[in-house]
């Protein structure tokens, strides 16, 4: 056959991988088969699909969830697509290829054969159950091998073998990894990286061997393969997957005469063209500049210039970066520009190790420490987005550059999406830049999916989503359009808005508010986001009982059972103690308890005492006995008041200036059972020495000669906030007031779990604002917040004395309902004198 | 009120029905714990009760394989995507109470049981010993 046709060219692109297919893509778009007629050769029967995701094979997706693209596609815009059909030589004086079936003419030609995965000459490699992770067809192959099989072995630890590593295991076999350099992802990682990277791969069950050559594969005893190593040692196994890297496939290319690299690989020039220009390569098999990029965002760049090529268009392949961010058997694995600094004569290193949590990260800046030319990441890859930012956009770093990889309290440092210049390259995988996201929403996408669609943005490898979300977020808000806020799939509305619904209707149960006002996609049963939520807004309002039938289905396991669940399955139970002051009977009392549930005791950093170890089953004898010696649930289980910190004050203290004792019992009696977006914690101090804290706390207040400076928002824990003066020298009565305002201005206005601190920092207006609110009354409802405070405490009542008066709330506190057995899963080893989990 | 079951009726066949519980035992929209004795041995589920939903019962494991505690009773129910689910109550993943599949990671499952009335009882089928 020999066809050939006078109005168009024809068109011949020699492979369907994920490389040649995105080059029909863009032929497409650029209106390309009005000039040619395009055939596509390929030799997998399959139509191109994501290698990329190749192992999600595995976890049930099929080859149809894997394609590129829909399968009427190519026939749709009169694309010829022979699948099943290598191509086994190009016949260059003629302009033709071969295949089995025919002899095809072309103008032009497109080498897209990507590579194949290299098999180290070892004697033995070619026997059954020995393979590679490719294609489809290989993971079929592995599979079935696998059926057979216990025990498997990789030979290669680089990314691809670390891939199939975990794809092995997933199918239950006990695996291995043989490497012959010294350690894993020798490309990626430096001997530090590396070595943490394997701790954590042995600690997921897989065996790690490096510096180990494979000398031969023979007959095993115990299983099907011996593996012989260069120092006689053996490892035995049924199945062997071979990942010792990837070759192009050249062979065509090499057949033919056209130029070739060394190594392999087929020379291309910026323009994709080989040495003959009637002939382009693109993808695995292309050799530019003397690299070969195993990467398909390079490989998408490529095939972005080959077409411009094809249709006389203005756009050049200048290399590519191959900075990559993985999670390779559940660990994270980044490496961005010269990683290992190599590469950069006078470059200077930033290294953080972590061998607690597990950590490693290393920046390589230039010698004046201002530009970052690598870095490298193992255990958590948070940090990658803002690192890849300085690197690409060769932004100057910050006078301490260690604090882009230092561990902080707000988890990694984030580059905020309005700092990023327009030229700033978002995904790499399809090159758009933070101006073609821009350009796209003033186009008219309104949303992230619209985005993605019009710029292929994040549908590549997926790693640039967190990145992209929150630039179109930015820049849709910038231009004022509304992104959703929704609290959950189950409620249009965000907390602030379903607070205001609840106050606004009387609405006093959760069933009523997602029958009126919950979306009706949904089955109306709500989730664990919106559930404990409402039941929040539901307490701050009408401070009911939280074991209420209507509200218990509500509830955080937490408050469901008042008290802390702890890892094994335990609860932990806080009394409260108001203001940190104990008479030593209630002290005995907590003793007694202790000792006769064998519970755990700690004292906590709240002042008081902490009680672990309880069964469900036991929780209420072990409260009766509480109530019986006076003291009252401590709602260290729910967003909630915690506890009013004291130093001891004027009674005692030769330098007291108020009885701060007597204020922090008056505060906590106040608020105690007041439910808040998040936990609320108080302190009042005697003095300026400020011996309780008063400055970490959400409401912090210190005695002056003349009555008490009141402090807000203040936050330890894991971003610490020092508290803000508020008012100085206030009366009982005034302070009192203004914290009944502020509480109920918080919990009026703040998200769903956000700290004073954080909601304080997210208020427009800030401090000034706050004082207009609470102190000049500028909205005019300081009288009705205060009254709303007013009711909560009216209605206050201790939920552990309520639930012991209700059999039928009481019988939620069984561990089963059938039978009296105690959990057998829950042991106990004993240590210094005490009882915990084993 | 209707009585439901979770597993299709071919599997009824070499079950035996057992009584676990009484209804009121159970919590609206919430969760209990209770022992049965399978072919494996004794095993703890978790039973949770959907008043007025298509199906009212579900038994699930009690057992929560990502925090080895028996504590999935605990969890809040919830609907995601239109199928009911349960949160553990100690790391947050979802499972569906149908096939009791973590939708954070599909590769894990809870066994579950079908479960239904009779009358006052709470009914659960184990395969026979
Ligand atoms: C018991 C105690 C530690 C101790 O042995 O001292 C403790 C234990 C817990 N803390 Fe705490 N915190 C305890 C004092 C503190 C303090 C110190 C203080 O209050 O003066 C802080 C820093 C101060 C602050 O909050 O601003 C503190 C900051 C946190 C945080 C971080 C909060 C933040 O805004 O960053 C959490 C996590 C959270 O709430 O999301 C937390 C969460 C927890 C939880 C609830 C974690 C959990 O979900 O299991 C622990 C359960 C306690 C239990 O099972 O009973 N705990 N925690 C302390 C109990 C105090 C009490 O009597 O109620
Ligand atoms: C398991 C796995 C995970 C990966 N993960 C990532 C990742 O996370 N990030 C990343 O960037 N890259 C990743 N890659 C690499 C990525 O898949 C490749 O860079 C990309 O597929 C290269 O595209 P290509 O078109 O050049 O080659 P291929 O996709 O291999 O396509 C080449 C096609 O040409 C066909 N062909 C070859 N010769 C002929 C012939 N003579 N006639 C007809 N057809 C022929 C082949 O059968 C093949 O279908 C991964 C690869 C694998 C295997
Ligand atoms: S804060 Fe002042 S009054 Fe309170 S204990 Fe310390 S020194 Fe004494
Ligand atoms: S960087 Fe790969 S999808 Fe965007």
């Amino acid at each position: 056959m020999n066809i050939s046709h006078s109005d168009k060219q024809q068109l011949i692109v020699i492979g369907n991988g994920m490389v040649g297919h995105h080059l029909v893509e863009q032929l497409v778009e650029r209106g390309a088969t009005e000039a040619y007629r395009i055939i596509v050769f390929g030799e997998e029967r399959h139509l191109a699909y994501d290698r990329v995701h190749l192992s999600e094979y595995f976890a049930g997706r099929d080859a149809e969830s894997l394609a590129l693209c829909a399968s009427d596609y190519y026939a749709e815009h009169g694309i010829e697509l022979r699948l099943s059909e290598a191509v086994t030589g190009i016949d260059r004086d003629n302009g033709e290829v071969v295949t089995d079936k025919g002899r095809y003419a072309y103008d032009r030609l497109v080498l897209a054969t990507g590579s194949y995965p290299f098999v180290p000459p070892i004697p033995g490699n070619d026997r059954p159950n020995c393979l590679v992770y490719r294609t489809l067809e290989d993971l079929d192959a592995i599979r079935a091998a696998a059926e057979k099989a216990t025990t498997g072995v990789v030979v290669g630890g680089g990314l691809l073998g670390l891939e199939a590593a975990n794809a092995l295991r997933g199918l239950n076999l006990d695996t291995a990894v043989v490497e012959f350099a010294p350690r894993l992802m020798p490309m990626q990682v430096d001997s530090e990286g590396g070595e943490l990277l394997r701790e954590k791969i042995e600690s997921l069950g897989v065996q790690v061997l490096t510096e180990r050559a494979t000398q031969r594969i023979e007959d095993g005893g115990a299983s099907f393969h011996r593996m012989v190593f260069q120092d006689d040692k053996v490892l035995e196994t049924d199945l062997i997957v071979f990942s010792a890297g990837i070759r192009p496939r050249d062979e065509l290319a090499r057949e033919c005469g056209l130029e070739m690299g060394e190594r392999g690989g087929v020379v291309i020039d910026d323009h994709c063209l080989t040495s003959d220009p009637a002939i382009l390569a693109v993808g695995e098999v292309a050799l530019w500049n003397n690299s070969i990029f195993g990467l398909v965002g390079p490989g998408y760049q490529m095939a972005k210039a080959a077409a411009y090529t094809l249709t006389q268009g203005e756009l050049t392949f200048r290399g590519a970066d191959m900075s990559t961010k993985l999670k390779l058997l559940g660990v994270d694995v980044g490496s961005i520009g010269d990683a290992h600094g190599d590469r950069s004569p006078g470059a200077r290193m930033f290294r953080y190790l972590d061998q607690i949590k597990q950590e490693y990260r290393k920046l390589v800046v230039s010698s004046d420490g201002k530009k970052l030319l690598g870095a490298m990441l193992v255990g958590d890859n948070s940090y990658y987005d803002t690192l890849m930012q300085y690197y690409s956009n060769g932004l100057e770093l910050p006078e301490d550059p260690a604090s882009l990889i230092l561990p902080s309290t707000e988890g990694a440092p984030a580059l905020g999406a309005d700092a990023l210049p327009e030229t700033a390259t978002i995904c790499s995988c399809h090159n758009v830049t933070k101006g073609d996201v821009c350009a796209s929403i003033d186009a008219g996408c309104t949303d992230l999916g619209a985005v993605k669609l019009e710029t292929k943005a994040s549908t590549g490898c997926g790693g640039c989503a967190a990145l992209l979300k929150s630039v179109v977020d930015h820049e849709l808000e910038s231009r004022g359009v509304e992104v959703d806020k929704s609290i959950c799939e189950h409620f249009a509305y965000t907390r602030q808005e379903l607070y205001g619904i609840v106050r606004v209707e009387g609405i006093k149960t959760f069933s009523e508010l997602i029958e009126k006002h919950g979306s009706s996609q949904t089955q109306g049963l709500g989730c664990d986001i919106c559930k404990p939520a409402v039941a929040s807004i539901l307490a701050s309002c009408f401070n009911e009982p939280i074991t209420d039938a209507s509200h218990i289905p509500l509830q955080d396991t937490n408050d469901t059972f008042m008290a802390n669940m702890q890892k094994n399955g335990t609860y932990s139970v806080v009394p409260r103690v108001p203001g940190g002051e104990i008479t030593p009977d209630k002290l005995i009392a907590l003793g007694e308890v202790a000792k006769k549930y064998q519970l755990y005791t700690k004292i906590t950093g709240g002042q008081r005492v902490d009680l672990f170890g309880a069964q469900l089953h036991d929780l209420p004898d072990i409260w009766q006995e509480l109530i019986d010696a006076g003291f009252e649930t401590g709602h260290a289980y729910g967003k909630a008041t915690r506890t009013v910190k004291s130093c001891v004050g004027s009674t005692w203290c030769r330098y007291g200036v108020q009885d701060s004792v007597g204020m922090a019992l008056h505060i906590e009696n106040r608020y105690k059972g007041l439910r808040s977006p998040h936990k609320l914690k108080f302190a009042v101090s005697g003095c300026t020495r400020e011996c309780a804290e008063a400055q970490s706390k959400d409401v912090g207040v210190i005695a002056t000669e003349n009555g008490w400076n009141l402090y807000v928002c203040g936050n330890g824990g894991m971003r610490p906030r020092h508290a803000e003066l508020f008012a100085t020298d206030l009366d009982d009565e005034t302070l009192i007031k203004y914290i009944d305002r502020f509480l109920m201005f918080y919990i009026r206005t703040a998200d769903r779990l956000q700290r004073t601190s954080v909601w304080r920092e997210n208020l427009d207006g800030g401090l000034d604002y706050l004082k207009d609110v609470i102190i000049h009354d500028s909205l005019g409802i300081g009288e009705e917040l205060e009254s709303q405070m007013q009711e909560v405490v009216d209605r206050y009542e201790c939920e552990w004395a309520n639930a012991l008066k209700d059999p039928a709330k009481l019988k939620r506190f069984r561990s089963y309902v059938n039978d009296d057995r105690p959990d057998p899963n829950i042991i106990v080893t004993e240590e210094r004198g005490q009882l915990r989990p084993a | 009120m209707s009585t439901a079951t979770v597993l299709k009726t071919e599997t009824e066949a070499d079950v035996s029905w057992q009584t676990l519980c009484i209804k009121s035992d159970l919590v609206a929209f919430s969760g209990v714990a209770a022992w049965i004795e399978t072919a494996e041995g004794p095993a703890q589920v978790a039973l949770f009760y959907l008043p007025g939903h298509e199906t009212e019962l579900y038994a699930v494991d009690h057992h929560d394989p990502f925090a080895n505690a028996n504590v999935i009773a605990r969890g809040i129910v919830g609907d995601l995507k239109g199928q009911p689910v349960v949160a553990s109550p100690i790391y947050k993943q979802h499972f569906r109470l149908k096939d009791g599949v973590c939708l954070e990671d599909e590769s894990v499952q809870l066994r579950t049981w079908p479960v239904r009335f009779e009358g006052d009882q709470v009914m659960i089928a184990i395969e026979a010993l």
